[in-house]
């Protein structure tokens, strides 16, 4: 855990995300006045949110310390693999993936 | 506003976990909040913190962040029609657009204004005050990972990922930047490989 994170950090993360996320949230309604994006800029902004999403699943079930780490995520993330293609709602996906890594973990594996 | 009250339970659930994580990550209960005020975007707000518990530099944190964001551009304009009055107004009530808020304007074939900014409204107050609440909660956690946080984060980036990939490009697309992030991951500093993974969106402009 990074306790010797600086509080301006965040200060900055905060300020540069909340204003770049207000840009693109009133970027239709107040600069396009309702324009539509370019079919090739369109396709790209399309593919952001899913290409993220992805890395930060990788990083969170397998990063470490510079390395990759198999270790008690894996079957907390394979759980919730079933339940998502279960249709379980995200909420309960998250608890079955934490229980199932925190008793992982408590079995000491 | 009525219309949000069957999802309200989302965004109390998904505020309360981000105020752990920040907490856990570091984050001062301001910061947490402000963020949930301003940003007011689920995912690139556990985006931004994630890599900085990971131990990411500022940089990344805030690129995958605004990665994440860029599709409001999109949905913004979708319903750039529907928001009448001058700038200011215009910039303020289009604050109100979440993916949920969205959603629940589009249900009846057209966007329809009032259920987009009253349950917009509804979502921001729980988001913010349940982020609040969430920081307390944080604080009363030893050990996040015995409890398998880690894991259950992954779970919520992944439930949040499979609704996109409904056709073949986005499938791939995601693999790409999947197989980018395991490849940099053990050669680059923290956060970077998440960065370097937005470059898979270009497949976008295959034909």
């Amino acid at each position: 855990m990074p306790s010797g994170v600086a509080a301006l950090t965040f200060w900055i993360i905060v300020l540069v995300v909340g204003v770049a996320t207000i840009a693109f949230k009133a970027s239709g309604p107040v600069l396009l006045g309702g324009r539509p994006l370019g079919p090739r800029v369109q396709s790209i902004v399309d593919l952001l949110a899913p290409v993220m999403l992805a890395a930060l699943v990788v990083t969170q079930a397998l990063g470490g310390d510079n390395e990759i780490s198999l270790d008690a995520r894996i079957p907390g993330v394979a759980a919730a693999v079933v339940a998502i293609w279960r249709g379980a709602p995200i909420i309960v996906t998250m608890v079955i993936a934490g229980l199932v890594t925190a008793l992982v973990r408590a079995a000491g594996a | 506003m009525r219309a949000a009250l069957p999802l309200a339970p989302s965004p109390i659930l998904f505020g309360l976990s981000f105020g752990v994580l920040a907490k856990t990550a570091g984050m001062s209960l301001g910061a947490a909040v402000v963020m949930s005020a301003t940003t007011f975007a689920g995912a690139s707000q556990f985006a931004a913190v994630s890599v900085i518990d990971a131990g990411g530099t500022v940089l990344a944190a805030v690129a995958a962040a605004i990665f994440l964001n860029a599709r409001y551009m999109a949905i913004s304009i979708t319903v750039a029609s529907i928001f009448p009055g001058g700038k200011l107004r215009r910039l303020v009530e289009s604050q109100t657009i979440v993916d949920e808020s969205w959603a629940l304007a589009g249900r009846g074939g057209r966007f329809e204004r009032p259920i987009l900014v009253g349950s917009g409204i509804v979502f921001f107050i729980l988001w913010v005050a349940s982020t609040a609440a969430g920081t307390f909660v944080g604080d009363l956690l030893e050990d996040p990972d015995a409890l398998g946080l880690d894991a259950a984060f992954a779970a919520l980036f992944l439930a949040i990922l499979v609704p996109y990939l409904k056709n073949r490009r986005a499938i791939q697309a995601a693999l790409l930047a999947g197989a980018i992030t395991l490849a940099l991951t053990p050669v680059s500093p923290a956060g970077v490989p998440i960065v370097a993974a937005a470059g898979a969106c270009l497949l976008g402009l295959r034909r």
